[in-house]
């Protein structure tokens, strides 16, 4: 850790600080997906993570498309689109006939989503292989930029950075901006009012929870930049996003952001003067440790008994 | 009268959420034996008292003194065990259990880890269960599961589970919410028997069962005191009936 | 010989006739019928079986009856199993065997990452007594820790689930990453002798699986003991109002804390007992995955019951093993449908099913006649429901209880 030259230290901290920022993303995005269900609806999906596997597969197979049509640089917003609204669908046949049941005993949703998360593993790899795939990237995704001579960015980073923000920018719209969002949160706070007053509780949940595994979705086609694809690649995540939705306050958009871009810096910058393993030990250590001391997370709206 | 005479007193308390003062600068004082009931408009402020001095909400500021015993200080099972028995206005009863489970998990030993674990059921316990059950007027009906219970009967069942508990201060919330009119009466009947070794403070609506039961009534408004006396006195007061009582 | 029975009959502890008669199959298929029916290949995986069983025992006490669900029984177990495999690996590493190492008498794993000499953690594990003392205390410490940071803060509910997941993944990244140490992913493997006696011989192993199987046994007396006791009513109690125990004068959190480190310690024992039959232990059986999945073996026979549980353990085992071989795509799609199909249709498992109909059969109707109808499970019972009238629509007297209901052999 103290080989290196203040210079040295800066440019580690800049390029580390820009491969965490692509996991940040990834992890961003699912969290908001999880933030959505979790923290508005109080269900507990821990098969998100095979909702994000859906966003990247269907990705990859429209690469592979893409690849053999020759549309290989234009195909990636197409594919993202694709993915958010697989994911959606899946996301509302699943509430429909599986989590509806289940919002009294958020424990058993739990189990029945961890079960869920193990058939949908299993129809991955029946269906594509147990073998890890990768998406053709289009050219202007490859390579990176240089900004001085030695920080080397990449730019799949970059773009996907910029997916997250336009993603995160309208989560908030939607949620807070939007009649439908305005219905949500009416139905979080108060569903029996709600209800009187015309809104279709079932329907909204519904809703609710298809979007958030649709987010899972481009969170997945993003994931396509960095890494390939797996049967278990769902599973990569999942204990990260949760421990980001809780540890930023289930209830907080801001809180999951901040969560998020913390947890995965500091993972990142720990992983580098560490090794891997031990990096990640810390960093969930530091999380638990926190959580002990604030189980609301760390920005957790303040209510009123 | 110094304050170490009363069973409760209360000073001075006050309780913020986010500047909205709910209880402010409350001052009031319980005797032994007293039956007060303390009435007032939706969101004067009444639940909120009870959920400070049993230690469900913390105050800003203030005292709340139980036998001469500061109670601000305490966790809410500690406040239990210094004597104060507080209903809930649901009835919040075991309902997997029996009533003679019920009753029985209330009797006052083996409240610890392991004095639950040791904990036997003697002939006294057994006493004392069917005695509860006599004064709440469920003697026929200890093994059933609490969940079959009428709603009514359930109110009992929990006045039941805090009589074993044997408090110094009995604290109920609407106990007679939901209740047939025999049953009102059955109740009021309870509450005056029951105030013969302790004090009990309640909450109502019900003109009508305040009349039967209490000694003296506060009215509470804005979290404050507006009026304090004898039923009587309490209605002929011209701010009550404006803000109350209505005509 | 008939007043021995009625006196057992009688027992409260072992729940009834209808407990005397579960406890008694039980013993019969453990003690008599599996060792008589499966060679010895078999039943030394039975045994291994047995010890996950513990496990589920921990969670019927923990979650079924205390509704604390923990995803990371897995920590406790690996404790315990990690305990016994440290004491096995340094008996077979003494100086002799291990001359040909670069450093003898250390195990060959931290031979192999140029450790010169033991960990300071390690020296007890040289000693059986304290050994056992190990696996008893510090998966109970550990879970003391975690409670008292947890329950006295009101943590609890899918909360706490997380975090329990959280830190079975911290430990099983841990003792991965620190190969040195522990082994690594690999684990510590070739264990041969405790004290001179060696596990490996076919007798040793069926001595393990006998001791295996009464120390099960004295688990689920321990837990039946803890349940129909005081503390095992305020434990439902707790599950269904915490609210209402807390304003009858109970702290809590003591309660939460106590049948969590109970619970740990139970699992352990089995983890002990894993290492002991099947001669090493991995960072497998101590993350995420092994920790749900003996929620499953739960769930699945009956969260309530302690004797389910057992035969649960079993059946989904039995079930991996026999589909691993012969189907293996199909396993995978069989679990996860059992998590949901258990979840959502039959949430008092196998023991609820088999209750909820064995007492309709003629021959079992006089071991049910001390019963009440098992408890309806439904775990979050805030609202009053008018189930006086559906008693009566279904024609029958509303249930009448028992003394001790809802504890279960």
């Amino acid at each position: 850790m103290f080989d290196y030259s203040m210079a040295e230290i800066g440019n580690i901290v800049v390029m580390q600080g820009f491969s965490g920022l692509s996991m940040f993303t990834v992890l961003l995005l699912m969290a908001l997906g999880l933030a959505i269900i979790f923290g508005q609806m109080g269900v507990i999906n821990m098969a998100h993570g095979e909702f994000m596997a859906i966003g990247a597969y269907t990705t990859v197979m429209i690469s592979k498309l893409a690849a053999n049509y020759g549309f290989v640089n234009y195909y990636f917003i197409f594919a993202i689109l694709i993915a958010f609204m697989l994911a959606f669908a899946v996301g509302y046949f699943i509430e429909f006939i599986m989590i509806r049941h289940l919002y009294k005993r958020p424990l058993d949703t739990l189990l029945a989503t961890w079960g869920l998360s193990l058939v949908m593993q299993q129809i991955f790899r029946s269906t594509f292989g147990a073998k890890e795939v990768s998406a053709e990237l289009p050219e202007w995704m490859l390579g990176s930029f240089k900004p001085t001579p030695d920080i080397d960015i990449p730019i799949n980073g970059v773009f996907v950075m910029f997916l997250a923000i336009i993603v995160t920018a309208g989560v908030y719209l939607f949620m807070y901006r939007s009649r439908w969002g305005l219905r949500v949160r009416a139905t979080v706070q108060n569903r029996v009012m709600a209800g009187a007053v015309g809104i279709n509780t079932a329907k909204v949940d519904r809703m609710t929870f298809a979007l958030g595994c649709g987010i899972a979705g481009i969170a997945g086609a993003a994931f396509t930049t960095i890494a390939s694809t797996g049967p278990t690649t769902g599973t990569l995540y999942i204990v990260d996003s949760f421990m980001v939705v809780v540890f930023g306050g289930a209830a907080s958009l801001m809180g999951t952001i901040a969560s998020a871009f913390g947890i995965a810096q500091a993972q990142s910058i720990l992983q580098f003067f560490m090794t891997s393993s031990m990096g990640k030990v810390s960093t969930l250590l530091v999380i638990v440790g926190i959580l002990m001391m604030k189980p609301e997370g760390l920005f957790a709206s303040k209510l009123r008994k | 009268m110094s304050n170490t005479d009363f069973v409760l007193s209360i000073e001075d308390l006050t309780v913020s959420f986010d500047g909205f003062k709910a209880v402010d600068n409350l001052t009031m004082y319980i005797d032994k034996n007293e039956l007060r009931v303390v009435i007032g408009p939706n969101g004067a402020g009444k639940t909120t008292v009870l959920d400070l001095i049993c230690g469900k909400t913390k105050s800003t500021s203030g005292s709340i003194k139980f036998m001469n015993k500061e109670l601000t200080k305490l966790s809410e099972h500690e406040i239990v065990r210094e004597g104060v028995g507080r209903k809930f206005q649901t009835p919040s009863i075991y309902e997997n259990l029996s009533v003679y489970q019920n009753l029985e998990v209330s009797y006052p030993k083996g409240r610890g880890v392991f004095g639950s674990l040791t904990f036997k059921r003697t002939a006294e316990v057994e006493a004392q269960v069917r005695k509860v059950a006599e004064e709440i007027m469920l003697s026929d009906l200890l093994d059933l599961e609490a969940a079959l219970l009428s709603h009514g009967q359930k109110q009992w069942l929990e006045i039941g589970m805090l009589l074993m508990q044997d408090p110094e201060l009995l604290m109920l919330d609407e106990p007679v919410a939901g209740m047939s009119a025999k049953e009102r009466d059955q109740t009021a009947e309870l509450l005056n028997k029951i105030c013969n070794n302790r004090s009990v403070l309640v909450i109502e609506h019900d003109m009508e069962f305040v009349k039967k039961i209490a000694h003296k009534v506060t009215v509470l408004h804005q979290g404050k005191i507006l009026a304090e006396g004898s039923m009587d006195k309490v209605q002929e007061d011209e701010k009550v009936i404006e803000v109350y009582l209505g005509h | 010989m008939n007043a021995i029975l009625s006196k057992l009959n009688s027992s409260e502890l072992l729940g009834g006739k209808k407990g005397v008669l579960g406890l008694a199959v039980l013993a019969a298929v453990i003690f008599i019928l599996l060792p008589l029916g499966v060679d010895i290949f078999r039943l030394n995986l039975v045994g291994k079986y047995l010890t996950y069983a513990f496990v589920a025992v921990s969670l019927v006490l923990l979650w079924g009856n205390g509704g604390i669900l923990s995803l990371g029984q897995g920590i406790f177990f690996g404790l315990g199993g990690y305990g016994m495999a440290m004491f096995m690996k340094l008996e077979a590493s003494d100086p002799i065997s291990t001359k040909i190492q670069t450093t003898p008498g250390i195990p060959d794993f931290m031979d192999w990452n140029q450790l010169t000499e033991l960990p300071w953690f390690w020296e007890p594990f040289n000693s059986l007594p304290l050994t056992i003392a190990a696996i008893l205390i510090i998966p109970a410490l550990f879970a003391y820790i975690i409670g008292f940071a947890m329950f006295k803060r009101r943590v609890g509910g899918v909360y706490f689930a997380i975090i329990t997941q959280a830190i079975a993944l911290i430990l099983s990244i841990l003792i991965v990453g620190q190969q040195g140490l522990t082994g690594g992913v690999n684990g510590i493997t070739d264990l041969k002798t405790m004290l001179g006696w060696d596990t490996r011989t076919d007798s040793a192993k069926y001595i393990l699986y006998y001791v295996n199987g009464i120390l099960l046994f004295g688990c689920i007396l321990l837990s039946r003991y803890i349940l129909t006791s005081k503390f095992g009513m305020l434990l439902l109690a707790m599950r269904d109002k915490e609210e209402r125990v807390r304003f009858s004068g109970y702290d809590v959190s003591d309660f939460k804390i106590f049948i969590f480190c109970v619970a740990a310690m139970i699992s352990a024992i089995g983890g002990a007992m894993f290492t002991l039959q099947v001669g090493f232990m991995s960072p497998s059986f101590v993350g995420i995955v092994p920790s749900i999945e003996m929620v499953i073996f739960c769930a699945v026979g009956g969260r309530i019951s302690l004797i389910g549980a057992v035969y649960g353990t079993l059946l989904v085992n039995y079930g991996k093993t026999f589909f691993s071989e012969t189907y293996p795509e199909l396993w995978l799609f069989l679990m996860g449908g059992l998590f949901m199909a258990v979840v959502m249709f039959f949430p008092n498992g196998l023991a609820g099913l088999w209750d909820q109909h064995a007492r309709k059969l003629k021959f079992m109707k006089r071991f049910y006649d001390d019963t009440p109808e098992p408890e309806r499970f439904e775990p979050t019972l805030s609202a009053a429901k008018d189930t006086a009238e559906a008693a009566v629509a279904k024609k029958e007297k509303p249930a009448k209880v028992a003394n001790m209901k809802g504890a279960k052999a």
